[in-house]
């Protein structure tokens, strides 16, 4: 991460002084600041509001059910992992994001990572099953992409919904291929 | 869907005649920290995103890429939506959407673009923001891996796209 980021805006600003366009990328470095923020305020309202319920879930017990509906999934890539309550925040997050609940799932996508850390004790190594975790939530498990079918709609597709089949059948790929890689690196 | 999954938690614990108000503050409280903790990874991808695009850097290497594009059939157009996919779905939803304006949400590349933005995710955005949480900075295998499946997901997508 340190070489993506800091390669990005040295090539940036570099490519910025050949091309004349420095004083677009001061704007763009103005409106990054306050789209981020803005990002940030909006996200306060609703990771707050989603972690809020899931905290009435979690304390009601359901959390715990819906992990053993999905336990041979999690079996499969989180092996090894003893803590319940990870595997309990990994199973509600695998489960909003083929939802397609977006911002439920960054919650307890965190709370699964901050669990994960307990087991992995102090180090700054990521451990299988962190990874595994990104990879498989990279890999796209929505299966409705409901927010294309909305763009699409809005800039007057006659057919929004023609990209449904592709899109499950695509996704489907690349989530079988994140899992078959997690699959791969248990080996080593 | 979003209605009925709060009506469903919340008849569950009237049933069970549990306290759901003090468990949900406590949730919320919970929620608004992590969003702090991630404020600075936020500002530091928009940053680097911007000024890569911003500066024209990201034109050129589309143009740079833009004959192993033509290998492997793939059009020029979805090359920045790739690309700035992997940092910001924001990012890649504003190319979308410039697709949709210049050239239809109906055309091939419209197609296309559409299913490739839905089956992937902002690898980049998604392991700065988890691993920054838990101050991870060896990542491993995660990259490679994230990579490998977006791969996939795009080059299932340039096959289903007439289906």
């Amino acid at each position: 991460m340190n070489y993506l980021w800091s390669v990005l805006i040295i090539a940036g600003i570099i490519v910025g002084c050949f091309n004349g366009t420095l004083a677009q990328v001061s704007d763009g470095i103005l409106t990054s600041s306050k789209e981020a923020i803005e990002l940030c305020i909006l996200m306060v309202g609703i990771v707050g509001v989603w972690n809020g319920i899931l905290n009435v879930a979690n304390c009601l017990g359901m959390t715990k059910k819906l992990e053993k509906l999905i336990q041979p999934l999690i079996h499969l890539i989180f092996y090894d992992v003893k803590n319940k309550k990870a595997k309990e925040y990994i199973s509600l997050n695998i489960v909003a994001n083929v939802l397609g609940l977006g911002w439920a799932a960054t919650p307890s996508g965190i709370q699964a990572m901050k669990e994960l850390k307990k087991e992995n004790g102090s180090g700054n190594t990521a451990s299988n099953a962190m990874c595994n975790l990104l990879i498989i939530n990279i890999s796209s498990l929505q299966l409705i992409p409901i927010n294309i079918i909305a763009y699409r709609s809005q800039y007057g597709s006659l057919n929004p919904m023609k990209i449904l089949l592709p899109s499950i059948l695509a996704t489907s790929v690349s989530t079988i291929a994140a899992i078959l890689f997690c699959m791969a690196m248990r080996r080593k | 869907m979003i209605g009925i999954l709060i009506l469903g938690i919340l008849l569950y614990g009237i049933i069970l005649g549990r306290d759901m108000y003090n468990p949900f503050l406590e949730g919320v409280k919970q929620g608004i920290q992590i969003v702090f903790e991630l404020v600075p990874t936020m500002l530091a991808l928009f940053l680097a995103v911007q000024v890569f695009r911003t500066s024209g850097a990201l034109d050129m290497a589309v143009y740079a890429l833009s004959p192993l594009a033509r290998i492997i059939k793939l059009p020029e157009e979805v090359l920045p939506i790739i690309f700035a996919k992997l940092f910001s779905s924001s990012a890649a939803t504003g190319f979308l959407l410039d697709i949709f304006k210049t050239k239809g949400p109906d055309s091939g590349v419209g197609n296309l673009a559409s299913i490739m933005l839905s089956c992937t995710e902002s690898c980049f955005y998604v392991v700065s923001i988890y691993f920054s949480t838990v101050k991870i900075t060896k990542t491993r295998y995660t990259i490679p891996g994230a990579l490998f499946a977006t791969a996939a997901g795009i080059a299932a997508s340039i096959f289903f796209q007439n289906i």
